[in-house]
């Protein structure tokens, strides 16, 4: 890409919070906290990725999916699959009655690996299923919502019904899926131990570079026609469409985008975190995943990534501490953000810290005797 | 499957299964009554009407307790009064939530849905603070104990009956609230145009507020019915709300005659299944046909094209 | 179909509507409507309220589908096309209010109605180039707008907001342009201004314009349709249509 490109796509401010970020992340998170720490913010920032998909699909498009939880459980599962796998090996497990299944097959009586499993048993077939699965499963529903126009509040709770459904349904079939425990007990990966600490190091580094990659994407998207037409969309559907547009299918590629990246980060969760269960696919794990989003502001990609940290710091601060006032404190937060501020953390910091640095910055040069022109704002 | 059984035997499973839906069936009408006016007449989506409907449990728990301590003679009757008691508990919080929160989100449905799971977790929590973790059951009245025996095989317990009765009855007052009553007339007319509704001397606000108190109040009641047939905890509501938000929508919404078609044609066929599967795999697929069936008709099966 | 019709369509109709029928629930909005658009004809509809006028439109636009009858464009069908299709093969349509991104910028505005890149990849890949930015500078000063790029439209005052619409449908360059209401809560100088537009932009394209400012009507019309209960009244010059009794007594008497 040229250099114009490039400047267009990451105007100055832009660049500037991305460099931020990064550098919170990938320097000063892993210097200043212990391992056990890092591993968290790590955690949450697989959360970060659903966040993300919620600013394009929701802040940009109008589109509230309440099921995003689906597609972050998919992913996580897809590769917890593969690791529970490997950590079944007939060795590994010669105490079962069936060794070479998942032990919680075999409690369930199973004899047999289910058909679906198998091809799990492969790292490079895992990796696509992460993506590929959540994103056709994403474009099914967005083709039959889309196509039929169901929006708005309909689409909420319908995609909410879905993940009631996909939870009853991973608790109810135990035999195949660890039901409400989930898939646990994950060790290696080809051979390689995940729960060591210098894997603990690595993985976190890999979880921020591919949010970085998930970031840039968002912003490719954003700053395209294709942004701009989702928001026109959220404001007039039929004018959009009475231009020339398909607007379903806008529909459907922005919602099967935020499908993919949840996937993401329910694969890097299970990877980080060693499990992965039905707790994080329902109706309440998914709608506290919009919270992320809402706080840090829904228009904000970087936003989401600081509400996501923030709420879960928050999150962890209140269950060591006083873990009865936490629902009280999640309540207020959703209410206090929807009525007080709708755009977010990053409202704030446009409306209130911008300026005030701003200010700082004009006076400076001012004082040195030359006043610089006030930057012109990038289209 | 069915060699084992004598005819008989399958007559009667049938029928208790079918009594089993329709209690089931009157949970969710209870419920979606409420969120049907909420909802279906505002177009507000309210993700703590199922904390409403528990306030209104809780409520007759007390009244219950308080009963049994004090006035032990009139214990028989106190569901009635505590029914009543529900509502206007329910209906006071509703009237002061839409005036705290609700009425500055009418242009953002979406948002409302956000800002009433905020309240529905802070409910959920002050439940559990003030009447601790465990579920709660009131005692039934003696009348209300025991079963009745239709043949050998058939027993049907009588607070299972009593609250279907109830439901008929509720069912009953809420159609001759908003066709009959001038609130009703008015929430109409509000619905359909409201600058029309506010230049012909309707107080709009006002009808909103009411409406959505009603639409609470009404919670109240079912929540209040509910105690008798089984007992409340801090998040028994958030079991059913997503189910009843697939009642109301699958019904049409707007509808209050479709939102208790639909409430009866879900609940026979989750309690029909739950016999041939396991309870899980019945209500996967219940739930999978309704919003398979709502993606092919997104306006619900019971609605009327109309003009746009 | 019959012998009369066929008789009656040569070949340059752009748009001819025939049998035209949509009923909401047993109401007849539009019922059996005929209606014959000659390429470069400024037709205006007009008629009492409820009348079925938008409800015309929004029949051709593919907004509502019709119950029966057919409407054809350049010798295709409408009635069997999506929304977007028809678009594409080149009917714009303005709606009553002003229908317009208020968060985007006025350019913003006009670019997304470029006609190109109208896919997913290709929205995603479109580039801002000189076509492109000439094309939305030309449309912005033709619809007064030239010095407002930048603007985001919510700013813009409302005969602005309709002007912009319109220029909106202009850069998609349809040979059937479709307004419904485009002088209403216009004032007197928007409205002469617009009326200027609305003439230099009908040159070499058909209008169908749905009007209640009789002056405005005099003003472009080449033909008026007169609907009343979904059916046509009366059709003609202004001059012919004005003293039809049946319209005097219908609409222009009372």
């Amino acid at each position: 890409m040229s250099f114009t490109g490039l400047r267009a796509l990451l105007p100055k401010h832009d660049l500037r919070a991305l460099l931020i970020l990064a550098a919170i992340i990938i320097i000063v998170m892993p210097l200043f906290l212990d391992i056990f720490r890092l591993n968290l913010v790590g955690k949450y920032l697989t959360y970060a990725f659903v966040a993300l998909g919620l600013v394009l699909c929701w802040g940009l498009g109008g589109i509230l999916s309440l099921g995003q939880g689906v597609f972050f459980g998919l992913g996580g599962y897809c590769m917890a699959m593969f690791l529970k796998l490997e950590a079944s090996s007939p060795e590994q497990t010669s105490i079962q009655s069936t060794p070479g299944i998942p032990d919680f097959m075999d409690w369930n009586q199973l004899t047999e690996l289910p058909w679906f499993w198998e091809p799990f048993h492969s790292l490079s077939f895992t990796l696509l299923a992460v993506i590929a699965v959540p994103a056709l499963f994403a474009f099914i529903i967005g083709v039959a919502m889309f196509k039929r126009r169901v929006g708005g509040v309909y689409f909420a709770i319908i995609t909410q019904a879905i993940a009631a459904i996909l939870t009853i349904l991973i608790i109810g079939q135990q035999g195949y899926t660890g039901g409400v425990n989930g898939i646990t007990d994950l060790r290696t990966l080809l051979g390689w131990d995940i729960r060591t600490t210098s894997a603990q190091y690595i993985l976190y580094f890999i979880n921020a570079i591919l949010l970085f990659a998930c970031l840039l994407a968002a912003q490719v998207i954003r700053k395209s026609k294709l942004g701009r037409l989702l928001v026109a969309m959220r404001e007039r559907e039929d004018r959009v469409r009475f231009s020339g547009y398909d607007v379903a299918n806008f529909k459907i590629f922005v919602f099967c985008i935020a499908a993919v990246f949840s996937a993401i980060g329910g694969a890097m969760f299970t990877l980080q975190v060693g499990f992965m269960s039905p707790s994080f696919v329902g109706i309440v794990p998914s709608i506290e995943m919009v919270i992320y989003c809402a706080v840090g502001g829904r228009l904000s990609i970087f936003g989401a990534v600081y509400g996501t940290l923030l709420v879960n710091w928050a999150k962890t601060f209140f269950s060591e501490s006083f873990p009865e006032l936490w629902l009280f404190a999640m309540g207020a937060l959703f209410i206090g953000v929807v009525m007080a501020f709708p755009n977010g953390l990053a409202d704030l910091y446009q409306s209130y810290a911008l300026p005030w640095l701003k200010k700082q910055r004009l006076r400076l040069p001012a004082r040195l005797g030359g006043v610089k022109t006030p930057q012109k704002t990038t289209e | 499957m069915f060699a084992e059984y004598s005819m008989t035997e399958l007559t009667s499973i049938f029928a208790m299964q079918g009594f089993a839906g329709l209690l089931l069936f009157s949970v969710f009408v209870l419920m979606a009554l409420g969120l049907a006016i909420i909802f279906g007449q505002m177009g507000v989506i309210n993700m703590a009407h199922g904390e409403f409907m528990i306030l209104g449990a809780y409520v007759t728990y007390l009244t219950s307790l308080f009963f049994s301590n004090y006035l032990p003679s009139l214990f028989s009757g106190y569901f009635f009064v505590a029914m009543l008691l529900a509502f206007i508990t329910t209906f006071t919080l509703g009237a002061f939530v839409e005036w705290a929160m609700i009425r500055h989100l009418y242009k953002r449905p979406l948002d409302t849905l956000l800002a009433t799971w905020g309240l529905s977790l802070i409910l959920q929590q002050t439940y559990r603070t003030v009447f601790g973790a465990r579920e709660v059951g009131v005692t039934l009245p003696d009348w209300l104990m025991g079963s009745y025996a239709i043949t050998e095989l058939i027993e049907v317990p009588i607070n299972g009956i009593f609250v279907m009765v109830l439901t008929l009855f509720i069912t009953f007052c809420v159609y001759l609230l908003m066709q009959k009553s001038k609130l009703g007339k008015q929430t109409r007319a509000v619905v359909q145009n409201r600058a029309m509704a506010g230049a012909v001397g309707i107080n709009t606000e006002k009808v909103d507020r009411y409406t959505f108190g009603v639409g609470c109040g009404i919670a109240g009641v079912a929540g209040s019915a509910f105690t008798m047939i089984g007992s409340t905890g801090p998040t028994s509501g958030q079991l059913y709300i997503v189910d009843t938000f697939l009642v109301v929508v699958f019904g049409g919404a707007s509808n209050l005659l479709g939102t208790v078609a639909a409430a009866f044609t879900i609940s026979q066929a989750q309690s029909t299944m739950e016999f041939f599967l396991s309870g899980s795999s019945a209500k996967v697929l219940t739930l999978l046909t309704v919003v398979i069936i709502l993606m092919l008709r997104p306006q619900g099966l019971f609605t009327l094209k109309i003009r746009r | 179909m019959s012998a009369l019709n066929a008789a009656k369509k040569p070949k340059d109709f752009v748009l001819s509507i025939e049998g035209l029928t949509v009923s909401f629930d047993g109401f007849k909005a539009v019922n059996d409507l005929s209606l014959y658009v000659e390429e470069q004809e400024i037709r205006v509809i007009i008629g009492p309220n409820g009348a079925g006028k938008t409800t015309v439109l929004d029949l051709i636009c593919g907004r509502t589908k019709a119950t029966s009858g057919a409407v054809t464009f350049k010798g295709q069908n409408l009635t069997k096309l999506k929304e977007h299709q028809i678009v594409q093969v080149g009917v714009g349509r303005k709606f009553q209010n002003p229908s317009i991104y208020e968060d985007l910028t006025v350019f913003e505005n006009l670019e997304i109605s470029f006609p190109r890149g109208r896919n997913v990849w290709g929205a995603l890949f479109f580039r801002r180039d000189a076509e492109v930015i000439n094309k939305v500078n030309e449309i912005a000063s033709m619809i007064f707008l030239g010095d407002k790029l930048d603007k985001p439209a919510e700013l813009l005052s409302h005969g602005q907001k309709q002007w912009l619409e319109i220029g909106m449908l202009l850069i998609q360059d349809p040979e059937l342009l479709m307004l419904d209401e485009p002088v209403a809560g216009m004032s007197v100088s928007e409205r002469k201004l617009t009326a200027e537009l609305l003439h230099r932009i009908t040159k070499d394209r058909s209008v169908l314009v749905v009007e209640h400012d009789m002056q405005f009507v005099e003003d472009i019309a080449d033909r008026v349709t007169v609907l009343h209960q979904g059916k046509t009244l009366s059709e003609g010059s202004m001059e012919r249509v004005k003293s039809d009794p049946k319209v005097i007594e219908v609409y222009l008497g009372h």
